[in-house]
């Protein structure tokens, strides 16, 4: 199945605005580019106990200019690493963008006024977010970014060819 | 109504794509260059040996700078990853500690940057290389790799602001403390996906050095890339430098802006950023807290024109006893500039310590990690929460002369301060 058609579920995680990319993984852990190793100092300057209690499946919701900060894509693999399904946040940083979209992280912009804990229901194919008490809605890929997120990666999308060679 | 005129960025992106293209639309684009440095590189690498081509060679450059010379075993498994995979395939443009430097500060120096070429690199302040007329733009490391391999990547043709400077800056007003000021009127997100374009007299005025300090902390204001006009400054600094022949552009006077704003340049004045945040700013005469490290370097103010700063503002005093000035030269280069000037001994008699280049403390890799509870006034670019050290550590942002003034009284102080009370 195409993740751009995908129905996923998962139990959320509440961080704040402007998480920037030192808290999602600091710096002296740039030693190593493996999401396992990465996965276990997950936010651990700010939340010292997330890394152990999230689970496989699990959806982070953020606020506002989430992985603001230095390029390092290993950030989302930080994240990939803990098994986070799915990133929701109001908006993000402009390379953490890219860089989930490139390594198959799914991300969507949205507003989700829902307690931590809350099971949400993403179907990424209507744009539509629901939950026990709620719901909300969000932006689809654009066509272009859904050929590169549905090709799982940047490095799938450019061996199918879609990058033209001049 | 939208005009038909284009912004600099339209221009690049519209030749590097073969359409006729403006804000908003999603293009694929020939690079100009693609640089890695030690942490982005092996991922760079990884995504690369994937796609079974042969690399763009001419294209690629390779710039071991955040932890070299290694800080440890695995940070020098990392660099030797670059390192093989530059000699496996003979690239022309590795830089090896002793011959590079901060990968912005070398893509500058060594003629990469020129104006409207299209360069993508995998760190953030990319974007450093608009100061010279440049679109660069900050990616990731993988999709760096599959550009190793094809040469071409998508971008999203972003919007502009513009951000005009009238008037004349002070003579003690930094390129650093121009983009404090608007950083803090726009917040850390108030350019996110923007190109920040930056014109004006008090633009014309700066030196190229000040202008890149400018252009580097556009991504601490969320842009994408930055761009300034190229003029007869830039002409100069590029004359014995650029690696391809580059014509000047220009945004057209009809071009469509997200914003315009327009400062007034006797309103800027020299400042500091709170911890925590760099649009958390205050002027420097209302802060006077205590330090432990005053830190010059980083792509944002490690070059001679800083540290010619900072020694003008050293000559002839003392750090104060309970603070260490460490000052780290952006690149080889600089670094030779200051030891040819005199500036090494300058800041070593007064009790500076000088390194060769590395990014090193500015990301809190090594070299000048702050302790808990340690404060450091930073010529660099990020003031997050434990950005250089400790989770509760504190770094405060500065122009390189308070910097050094403040590493003589021990505390946040302005380089007059300094004059007034140590004669
Ligand atoms: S000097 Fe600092 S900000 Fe510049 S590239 Fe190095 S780590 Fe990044």
């Amino acid at each position: 199945m195409k993740l751009s058609n995908d129905l996923i579920s998962g139990k959320i995680w509440r961080l704040g605005d402007n998480v920037d990319t030192d808290q999602i993984i600091p710096a002296k852990y740039l030693v190593t580019s493996d999401p396992d190793k990465l996965a276990m100092h997950f936010m651990e300057n700010t939340h010292p106990e997330l890394a152990k209690s999230i689970g496989k499946g699990d959806i982070i919701v953020a606020g506002r200019n989430f992985g603001c900060g230095s390029s390092r894509e290993h950030a989302v693999k930080t994240i990939q690493g803990c098994g986070i399904r799915l990133v929701i946040a109001e908006s993000f940083a402009r390379i953490f963008f890219r860089n989930s979209i490139n390594l198959g992280l799914p991300v969507i912009e949205a507003k989700i006024e829902a307690p931590e804990g809350t099971v949400l229901n993403v179907d990424m194919e209507k744009g539509r977010i629901h939950w026990d008490s709620g719901e909300s809605e969000f932006q689809k890929y654009p066509p272009f970014l859904k050929k590169i997120v549905d090709s799982g990666s940047i490095i799938n999308y450019a061996k199918e060819g879609l990058i033209r060679q001049k | 109504m939208k005009n038909n005129g284009k912004t600099a960025v339209e221009k690049v992106f519209s030749e590097k794509s073969g359409e006729d293209v403006y804000a908003g639309s999603i293009v694929e684009a020939e690079l100009d260059y693609v640089m890695v440095n030690d942490i982005t590189g092996p991922s760079a690498i990884d995504a690369f040996y994937q796609l079974d081509v042969e690399p763009k060679k001419e294209k690629i450059v390779l710039i071991p700078d955040h932890f070299v010379p290694s800080k440890d075993i695995a940070s020098a498994t990392q660099s030797k990853k670059l390192r093989d995979f530059a000699w496996k395939h003979e690239m022309p443009n590795y830089f090896e500690v002793g011959r590079g430097g901060v990968c912005h500060q070398v893509m500058m120096e060594k003629g990469f940057a020129t104006p409207g070429a299209l360069i993508a690199g995998a760190d953030s302040h990319t974007c450093t290389y608009g100061a010279l007329g440049a679109i660069s733009v900050g990616i990731g490391g993988t999709e760096a790799g599959v550009i190793f391999g094809t040469g071409r990547m998508w971008f999203k043709v972003p919007e502009t602001m513009m951000f005009r400077i009238n008037g004349e800056l002070d003579s003690s007003v930094e390129g650093k403390d121009v983009i404090l000021n608007l950083i803090s009127r726009i917040g850390v997100e108030g350019g996110r996906y923007k190109c920040l374009e930056f014109r004006g007299e008090g633009v014309e005025g700066l030196g190229v050095s000040d202008r890149m300090t400018m252009a580097n902390m556009a991504s601490e204001a969320g842009a994408k890339c930055a761009f300034m006009a190229p003029d007869k400054k830039t002409e100069d600094y590029l004359n014995s430098r650029s690696r391809k022949t580059w014509s000047f552009i220009d945004s057209d006077s009809d071009a469509n802006y997200d914003r315009i704003f327009d400062i007034d340049a006797s309103e800027l004045e020299p400042v500091v950023s709170m911890p925590g945040s760099p649009a958390d700013v205050k002027p420097v005469s209302e802060v006077n807290d205590e330090i432990d490290q005053a830190y010059i370097g980083s792509c944002t103010n490690g070059r001679i024109e800083d540290i010619r700063r900072a020694a003008q503002v050293l000559k002839g005093k003392k750090v104060h006893p309970r603070t260490r000035l460490i000052v780290v030269p952006s690149s080889q280069q600089v670094f030779e500039d200051a030891v040819s000037e005199g500036l090494v001994k300058l800041i070593a008699e007064a009790g500076g310590y000088v390194s060769g280049p590395t990014c090193g403390a500015c990301l809190g890799g090594y070299m000048g990690v702050l302790g808990p509870g340690e404060r450091c006034i930073s010529s660099t670019n990020r003031n997050f929460l434990g950005r250089m050290g400790d989770k509760d550590s504190k770094v405060y942002l500065a122009n390189p002369s308070v910097v050094a003034a403040s590493s003589i009284l021990g505390r946040i102080a302005s380089p007059r301060e300094v004059y007034e009370i140590v004669k």
